[in-house]
């Protein structure tokens, strides 16, 4: 009862908050006239910083390029300062170089927004690589998002001309996620969180062990990490480590930060294209998605230790294995649909030891990746599953589908199409061949179904540019390196350059006249098309793939 | 080329801000928070530290209250979970040891929370269940009455939700600090 409460609260809770943080992205990322003189002279100090390129109008192609160029300036300047950080400072306890696919993986994880780890951080990383390297990129890589939607949604409203990207990165940096970031980071200090630039504290316990705790600068980080969809954990086990989640309440604060600025978006891409009332029934029918996973995982995870049942074990309280007791075990199960609705990935638990059915619930979350979604890549995810809706709608009453009052025609079907098939592609191919070769088969932590489990779950993360994993996978090899470096930065710019390239495709076209016959996208008809459009393409792509491992060991153990 | 130095005048200005600045700032807020920006830790008189509060450290005698399992034995710069599927054959043995070494039996079934690994490996609590549990066997090996032992479990159990949870727990670095003080160790039968 109290976790219902609890899980109302947060959901409802961020969804509240959304609505007025929409409003002020909109303010921050798309001002318009009535924003103020103050607004416009914050933009003429981020068009002074872009300096000759400050003022520059962007067609969508121009907009990509600056895009890319950017990130290749991101993954380059934060390659460097990890590949030297044994010559640099801010390097207390002396971590020493690290090996070089375990840096492409890591540099491309950070930059794609997805903070896969195949590192532990308390282990290998110096303070100066923490901030320099990874929470930057924690920041421009979530703002690369933020001003990705932006853009899409102005070329949505019919703008031929997509704005700035250099000015837009700043301000989702210093408009959106800094500013919040200060307030998230605060709340976590008072909640305990360490911030510090000592090194690690030598203990001598009280039966006289030697204890080497590891600590750093870590309320500015995770606010960050929690704010920005990055999930990239400070310490090796993310959230699960103390420091970085010290009580229930800090724990609430974070779940709150991983779903904020992904509705927000929603909200916020509504304003720019001037249809509200459409962003609402997305909005809607994003939180059916969270809703019914949310459910599932709260069901399936009352299940006791099915391991424990034969022992001498109290069974009443559900499965406690790889979980926090400070946090209370309702917030797990939610905690781990939210991660992976929103493309986060920080965990509040171990995933690999979720029960089988629940464990289940964040991989249709990273299959889908559109049910929030990542900061600004959730709703141009989404985006493509509503053309999508709108072209098969289209076909059914026998209409040229139109959206936003331009026709969707051939060009734009088959950019949205190569999209979602590229998702499917990345995930369960190198998953098959994962699983058929030594790459795959010499690294896993558990046997059978649950073995296939890990590697489709770390191919789907990659894929979604999510960043969590059923971390009993021994996952830093050169192949898992290199393969998933490369899904993730794929996985990245694929479905950020078609989405751009549709809305740059309808914007150039002419308007179509409003008729009777035009389907809507503001009412309860188009909210059932989408589900459906959602259910059938998207999460029946990977019925087979689920069937393989969760499904199956839920119904060889659990049944 | 031009896109190219704007690209690094941008990142030049993200950075200085968002590492240099934000993280200056941060540290500042800290000093209000002197004890927990350093890791909550814990000192003896003399200077040396004893542990953190928020972190679990190894406890295996039996006048001291035990943590849960822990992947890493209680490595607070390498925390991990086990990451064992609930399922799996492996955390059964690992289950069977736990049993075995707090000597539970079908009529007296061991907490759950002293059976299962936490995700870190460093859960500072156990359930004030799991620490009365114990009390039958610390409470002999100090050499004190159970009700004792009882009345203090009871001084620190809290709940970390308040009235949004039903869970209590307590924090077994505290409550063993709090048993040395109020039980002389020195007089337990070790």
């Amino acid at each position: 009862m109290t976790a219902m409460v609890f899980i109302l609260l947060i959901v409802g809770g961020s969804a509240l908050l959304s609505w007025p943080l929409g409003r002020y992205m909109k303010w921050a990322m798309d001002p318009d006239e009535t924003a103020g003189p103050g607004r416009q002279k914050l933009d003429r100090i981020f068009a002074s910083i872009a300096g000759t390129l400050g003022t520059e109008q962007q067609g969508w192609k121009r907009y990509m390029v600056a895009l890319l160029i950017f990130n290749i300036v991101m993954f380059t300047v934060s390659f460097a300062f990890m590949a030297l950080q044994q010559h640099l400072p801010l390097n207390p306890d002396e971590m020493k170089a690290v090996e070089g696919s375990l840096i492409f993986n890591t540099v491309a994880s950070f930059t794609s927004n997805t903070n896969l780890q195949h590192y532990s951080g308390e282990a290998s990383m110096s303070y100066l690589t923490q901030l320099c390297s990874l929470m930057w990129l924690q920041f421009v890589s979530a703002a690369t998002g933020v001003a990705a939607l932006a853009a899409m949604a102005r070329g949505l409203a019919g703008r031929k001309m997509m704005g700035n990207f250099f000015v837009d990165v700043q301000r989702a940096t210093f408009l959106v996620l800094l500013p919040i970031s200060f307030v998230v980071a605060t709340l976590f200090l008072f909640g305990g969180m360490p911030m510090t630039l000592q090194g690690s504290a030598h203990a001598a316990t009280l039966e006289g062990l030697q204890q080497i705790i590891a600590r750093g600068p870590v309320a500015a980080f995770v606010a960050i990490k929690q704010l920005g969809t990055n999930g990239g954990g400070f310490f090796g086990p993310n959230c699960t480590q103390p420091f970085e989640n010290p009580t229930f309440w800090t724990n609430a604060v974070c779940m709150v930060a991983i779903i904020l600025i992904p509705m927000a978006s929603v909200w916020m891409f509504g304003r720019i294209i001037g249809r509200v009332r459409h962003a609402g029934v997305v909005f809607a029918v994003m939180l059916v998605f969270l809703l019914a996973k949310i459910s599932g995982a709260v069901w399936f995870e009352q299940a006791p230790t099915q391991a424990f049942a034969s022992l001498p074990i109290e069974q009443a309280t559900g499965n406690l294995e790889g979980k926090e007791l400070r946090f209370g075990a309702a917030t797990v199960p939610l905690w781990a649909v939210l991660t992976t609705s929103t493309s986060n990935g920080s965990v509040g638990a171990m995933h690999d030891s979720l029960n089988p059915m629940t464990g289940l619930m964040p991989m249709i979350g990273m299959w889908l990746n559109a049910t929030f979604g990542g900061v600004g890549v959730g709703m141009i995810n989404m985006f493509i599953y509503i053309i999508l809706a709108v072209f098969i709608a289209g076909m059914m009453v026998g209409r040229t589908p139109e959206y936003l009052n331009r026709r969707v025609e051939a060009r734009e079907i088959k950019f949205a199409a190569v999209t979602l098939l590229a998702h499917a592609f990345f995930i369960l191919v190198p998953t098959a061949v994962f699983a058929v070769t030594p790459w795959g088969a010499a690294t896993l932590n558990n046997v059978g179904p649950h073995g296939f489990s890990e590697m489709l779950y770390e191919f789907s993360s990659a894929a979604a540019n999510n960043g969590s994993g059923f971390e009993g996978l021994g996952d830093n090899t050169v192949p898992w390196n290199i393969a998933t470096g490369i899904v993730m930065l794929l996985a990245r710019f694929i479905p950020i350059i078609l989405p751009l390239a549709i809305a740059g495709s309808l914007a150039a076209k002419k308007p179509t006249a409003q008729s009777a016959g035009t389907l809507g996208v503001e009412d309860v008809t188009f909210a059932a098309m989408l589900i459906a459009t959602i259910l059938v393409v998207g999460a029946l792509t990977f019925f087979p793939a689920a069937a393989l491992g969760p499904i199956v060991e839920h119904l060889k153990f659990m049944v | 080329m031009n896109s190219l130095l704007v690209s690094l005048r941008v990142a030049l200005a993200t950075m200085l801000v968002c590492v240099g600045g934000y993280t200056a700032v941060i540290l500042g807020v800290g000093v209000l928070t002197p004890d927990s920006a350093q890791g909550s830790l814990i000192t003896r008189p003399d200077g040396t530290i004893i542990g953190s509060r928020l972190i679990a450290q190894k406890f295996d005698k039996p006048h001291y209250f035990w943590p849960r399992p822990s992947a890493p034995d209680y490595n607070a710069s390498g925390a991990a979970g086990s990451n064992k599927s609930p399922t799996s054959a492996d955390l059964t043995d690992r289950a069977k040891q736990t049993v075995e070494r707090y000597g539970a039996t079908q009529d007296k079934p061991l907490p759950a929370d002293l059976a299962a690994a936490s995700g870190g490996g460093l859960d500072p609590h156990i359930t004030a269940h799991a620490a009365l549990y114990q009390a039958d066997r610390v409470a002999p090996a100090r050499g004190v009455a159970r009700e004792a032992i009882v009345a203090l479990i009871e001084r620190h159990t809290f709940s970390p939700g308040g009235p949004l949870t039903p869970d209590r727990l307590v924090n077994v670095l505290e409550l063993n600090l709090a048993l040395d003080r109020d039980f002389d160790p020195t007089s337990s039968s070790k």
